[in-house]
Formats: structure tokens, C-alpha cells, sequence
């Protein structure tokens, strides 16, 4: 079937109960989103689907006909990161970082829909996703990093907060 | 000849009013100074406190991000909306200058303090039940809570109902005013668990229908009504439970939230199991034995008839088997849906609720938890899904309004229950990270 993942149309081939998340990672070998608890209980696989932050491991693709699929890799690369990804390695957010791609496609999920978040806002929108190194309080600051370099952004005055 | 027609009309509508006006008239009671914390017995308080787990009062009396019994939360009823109030001991705008005698009057007969009729979103049709001795340990109990200043906002009702003099109407044709009286042919445990039911635990409120004119149908006592967007289901022998429930499994749930055999309290229901996990377990133990008691005993089980095929199998196996069909009950694994009440209940609603929100992670204890899907399925893989899931797990006819309870559930997606809690994160492992900010 066709998948339309990070804006590209791809020709699958698997059945359709397959896990989208099985298919991102074998079949199109974008390694992103990762396999954490395979019962959406962790957030390792979070994905987007269309606007919404998804587990990759409970979404099989017989879903996805005519919908957008946006990964980790779709937002930015190590060479030309998107603000969200840059304010993660900004506030050093990862540790072991086997979370940290879920984490960034939720908040990328939540910024999308709320540019400007609070605190409270950005913990109750990350609450599906675990990260058992503990680095909670960074990958926050992240988030509110980049929801305010997207807001001085607006008005033009650069990067601080 | 019309002319005296109309006069006498008028002469009967005077009349009419000037009695009904006589009626709604309430006197007010005479503010006292607000009685020291320490005037009261603490082990009344404590009972109180186990009360107010028991009637769920924080629930309504409690704002989404409010301090606790500071009232302000938007309850929304077929006739409008109607703000809960502080009661919190604040002299200003909680219960700080109620006498008892005031606090009493406001339970037995929904009269506050100034005489004003109050709106039966205040169950007092049920609180008329609970006796001197628990209204005071709930007095007890709420005037030695912190007082908070917070005025709930104005209701929003339509004339005429924002007048509140007409509610002694409504007291006439429904309010039967009047403590509890025990059955003789009862044990102690039933006695008190149909006092608790009927009474402080208001149950019938949301799992017995409504009239017309919002007050609950005595003669289809716990024959199923609704909550909020969800259906609560019936609690007599019309229960929809795949698998009847008996006083034993019923106490594990009301104190747990889950029982393997019969599913998960969801919607406003989680919030019932949570205040009732604190109480202690006589108290659970009663109100089981009185439900177990209405709901009677079935012979058998319902059989599902297990054979169903369609579009939503497909999306069943590959979304939802995992768990459902891991043949790991709760809480670890997901419920046999054959066994759910969900699937054969009246109304998809339930079922929509949480395949659409899942079931939030809740506190430190071990509890079934769910993803929610509303990122994943559309409307038409959702109504498929739920369509399988009828025909497959329950013995009943196919849900009528699918669609209209989807498009409903998914626009009152806030209300979800457990709502996705505040922080509760322990702040002392981030306090050095959060200090450098």
C-alpha cells in the first residue's frame, strides 16, 4: 500500500496489520521512533500522525490511507535541525536518548497546536512518554526553549528567551 | 360574561401566586461566627472526612484546577450550567458563618443559609436521608478545612429557571424530605448500605433515569441513566454485565477502580472508586451488599456470540488484540472483552470514550491503563471498530447513533477521567535543575 511518510509517497509492501512502526524502521529504515513497550505504554514510538502525536507501535498501517506520517527525521537533520531539535541538544536533553525521538514528536505535536505553552501544559502533554534516565526537567526546558525562540522568532528579535 | 371569566382568572392566578410565594419563601437562618477548628471532636471530623469520600464531594465542589471544596466547577445539566459552590469554611463566600442548624437545612431540604432555594444539581433529594450524626461529622469535617476565598461565577441558566423561587415547585412534585428509615427485614449491613446508597453516596443520581424535569424516576430506581457524556449503567437486574456481579466483586471494584471480571471505572465513576479507596472497607463492604441486593442474582451469564467479521476485525487484530486478546486479565493486561460491561452496554458512548481517550495512568498504584486512539482512527475506522466490537463481544443488537456519539465524544474530549493529572511529579530530584533556571 502507499504510506505517505515525511511528505514522500512510499510504496509499501506489507500487510496491512503491520505496526506503522515496523514499517518505518525495516522497511524504510528511518530508525527514529523506537521500540520501547509495543503496548503504547512508554511513548518510545511516538510518531505524528497528521497534526497528532501517535504510538507507532499500536497504529497498523490499514489506518493510514491518505494520511500524512511525519518522523523524527522529517523535521530536521543532524545538519539542519528544526528549532524543536535544536533546543534539545541546546538544553543537552538526551542521556541515553532512546526516548528523546518520541519526546520530540509529541512536543513537536503540542507546539503545533499551542505555539506557547506553559509548563503545566507541556508536562500534562508529555505525560504518555517515559524516560527512565531521568533527564524530565531538561527535555522541559527544551520544549519551552523552543516555544520561545518560535515566539521572539515572530517578532524578529533573534534566539533568547 | 367573559369579562367575569377573566376576572376569576385572574382573581386564581393571584391566589396561586400568592400561595406559591408563601411556599418558596424561606427564612433565613442567622449567621454565626465561624466556630474554631479546635471546638470539634477529631475523631467526628475524621468520620467526616471518610463522609465526604463516601458522598464524592470534592468531585463537584472542587474546580478543574481549584483548591479542594472551593467550589467553581462548571456543571453542566440539560438546563443549563450551574456553578458549584465553595464550601470551604471562608466566611465571605464559603460555609464559614452556616450554623449547623443552617449546614442541615442545606442537606435535608436544599435551602442555603440566606433561605435561597438551591438547584437539585445539589443532590439534596438524596442528602434528605443522612442523619443527624453524619450531617454533623460532614459539618465537622467541612468547617475544619482550610478556608479558601473564592466566589463561584453566576450560573448560566434561561429565564425562567434562574428564578429561584420556583424550585419549591419542583420540591413539591419531587423532594420527599425525610431521613433514612432501616428496613427490619434487613440486616445491619444492608441497612446501611441502602442508607449510604440511596443517602450520602447519591448513586441513584447518575445510574437512575431522569424526567423531563430533571428529577430522578423513583418507580425505575437504578435502571440505568447518564453521567456527564457517559452512560451509567444499570445497577438492578437490567445490568448489562457480561458476567453478574455478586457483594464480593463489587467491594473489590468500588475500592480498586478495576475488577478482572468486569472492567475499569472510567468517566465520572473513576472519581467514585478513587474517593472510595480512602473509606473504610465496613463502609464499601455495606454499599456492596445493598447493590449486590438490587442487582439481584442471574442465572447465567450473557453468551457473546464470538462470530463477527467486517472491516473493524481487521483494525481489532492489529490494534487492539495485543492486550485484549493477550489473555492477561487486569491490571496488568487488558480485559477479555467478552467480560466487559462496555461492549453490551446501551449506548456505544462508553466504549467511544475510551477508545478515543484510553485510560489515563493514575497515581502510584497498579492500575489498568490504556492509549488512547483518537490521533489514530478516524470517524468511519472507529464506528467499524465499534461495530465489531458489539457484534463479537456482546449478545445485543447493533448500537444505533454511532455516529453522533462519536462526533460528540470527540468534541467533549476534555472530559476525560481521569483527567491527565496535575503535577504530581516529586519536585525534590528536579528542584536543583529547576533552581538554575
Amino acid at each position: 500500500m502507499k504510506l505517505n511518510v515525511n511528505g514522500r509517497d512510499h510504496d509499501v509492501d506489507a500487510e496491512p496489520d503491520t505496526p506503522l512502526l515496523y514499517v518505518l524502521r525495516d522497511h524504510l529504515e528511518l530508525n527514529g521512533a523506537k521500540f520501547g513497550c509495543g503496548l503504547g505504554q512508554c511513548g518510545a514510538c511516538t510518531v505524528m500522525v497528521d497534526d497528532q502525536a501517535v504510538f507507532s507501535c499500536l497504529v497498523p498501517i490499514l489506518l493510514l490511507e491518505g494520511r500524512r506520517v511525519t518522523t523524527v527525521e522529517g523535521l530536521g537533520s543532524a545538519d539542519n535541525p528544526n528549532p524543536l531539535q535544536k533546543a534539545f541538544i541546546e538544553e543537552q536533553a538526551a542521556q541515553c536518548g532512546y526516548c528523546i525521538a518520541g519526546m520530540i514528536m509529541r512536543a513537536q505535536a503540542l507546539l503545533r497546536r499551542n505555539p506557547s505553552p506553559s509548563r503545566e501544559e507541556i508536562r500534562t502533554a508529555l505525560e504518555p512518554n517515559l524516560c527512565r534516565c531521568g533527564t524530565h526537567m531538561r527535555i522541559l526546558r527544551a520544549v519551552e526553549r523552543a516555544a520561545g525562540v518560535k515566539r521572539t522568532a515572530e517578532v524578529g528579535a533573534g534566539e533568547q528567551r | 360574561m367573559l369579562r367575569r371569566i377573566l376576572l376569576l382568572v385572574v382573581v386564581l392566578i393571584v391566589i396561586a401566586g400568592g400561595a406559591a410565594a408563601a411556599l418558596a419563601w424561606r427564612a433565613a437562618i442567622d449567621p454565626v461566627s465561624r466556630p474554631a477548628a479546635a471546638s470539634f471532636d477529631p475523631a467526628l471530623v475524621k468520620r467526616g472526612g471518610e463522609l465526604a469520600a463516601i458522598g464524592n464531594c470534592t468531585t463537584c465542589h472542587t474546580a478543574a484546577d481549584g483548591r479542594a471544596f472551593a467550589g467553581g466547577l462548571a456543571v453542566a445539566t440539560p438546563f443549563g450550567t450551574i456553578y458549584s459552590t465553595n464550601i470551604t469554611p471562608d466566611e465571605q463566600t464559603g460555609i464559614g458563618r452556616w450554623s449547623e442548624e443552617a449546614f442541615r437545612r442545606a442537606l435535608w431540604e436544599g435551602v442555603d443559609r440566606a433561605g435561597r432555594h438551591l438547584y437539585p444539581a445539589f443532590p439534596y433529594d438524596h442528602f434528605t436521608l443522612v442523619n443527624e450524626r453524619d450531617a454533623s461529622a460532614l459539618y465537622a469535617f467541612l468547617m475544619t478545612r482550610e478556608p479558601v476565598a473564592a466566589r463561584a461565577p453566576a450560573n448560566k441558566l434561561p429565564f425562567p429557571l434562574n428564578f429561584r423561587p420556583l424550585l419549591a415547585g419542583w420540591k413539591l412534585l419531587f423532594l420527599r424530605t425525610g431521613r433514612f428509615q432501616p428496613d427490619p427485614n434487613q440486616n445491619d449491613e444492608w441497612n446501611h448500605g441502602a442508607y449510604l446508597v440511596n443517602g450520602l453516596a447519591h448513586c441513584g443520581a447518575c445510574h437512575t433515569p431522569r424526567n423531563a424535569l430533571g428529577a430522578t424516576q423513583r418507580n425505575r430506581a437504578f435502571a440505568g441513566g447518564l453521567a456527564e457524556g457517559w452512560t451509567a449503567y444499570a445497577l438492578n437486574a437490567d445490568s448489562p454485565a457480561p458476567r453478574p456481579w455478586d457483594a464480593t466483586a463489587l467491594a473489590f471494584y468500588l475500592h480498586n477502580g478495576w475488577h478482572p471480571d468486569h472492567g475499569v471505572a472510567r468517566g465520572p465513576m473513576s472519581e467514585v472508586t478513587e474517593n472510595l479507596s480512602t473509606v473504610p472497607a465496613g463502609d464499601v463492604q455495606a454499599i456492596a451488599t445493598y447493590i449486590a441486593s438490587i442487582a439481584g442474582t442471574r442465572a447465567a451469564a450473557h453468551a457473546p456470540t464470538r462470530q463477527s467479521d467486517g472491516p473493524g476485525a481487521a483494525i481489532y487484530a492489529a490494534a487492539c488484540a495485543t492486550c485484549h486478546d493477550a489473555g492477561r486479565p487486569p491490571p496488568f493486561g487488558g480485559i477479555d472483552l467478552a467480560l466487559s460491561t462496555g461492549p453490551s452496554g446501551p449506548t456505544a458512548r462508553n466504549v467511544i470514550d475510551v477508545v478515543l481517550w484510553g485510560l489515563p495512568a493514575q497515581g502510584e498504584e497498579h492500575r489498568p491503563m490504556m492509549p488512547g486512539f483518537a490521533g489514530t482512527l478516524n470517524d468511519r475506522q472507529l464506528a467499524d471498530l465499534l461495530a465489531y466490537i458489539r457484534a463479537r463481544f456482546s449478545d445485543k443488537a447493533a448500537w444505533s447513533d454511532i455516529d453522533k456519539d462519536i462526533r460528540e465524544a470527540r468534541a467533549g474530549g476534555a472530559r476525560v477521567y481521569p483527567a491527565p493529572s496535575p503535577p504530581s511529579a516529586p519536585t525534590a530530584p528536579g528542584q536543583q535543575e529547576e533552581a538554575r533556571q
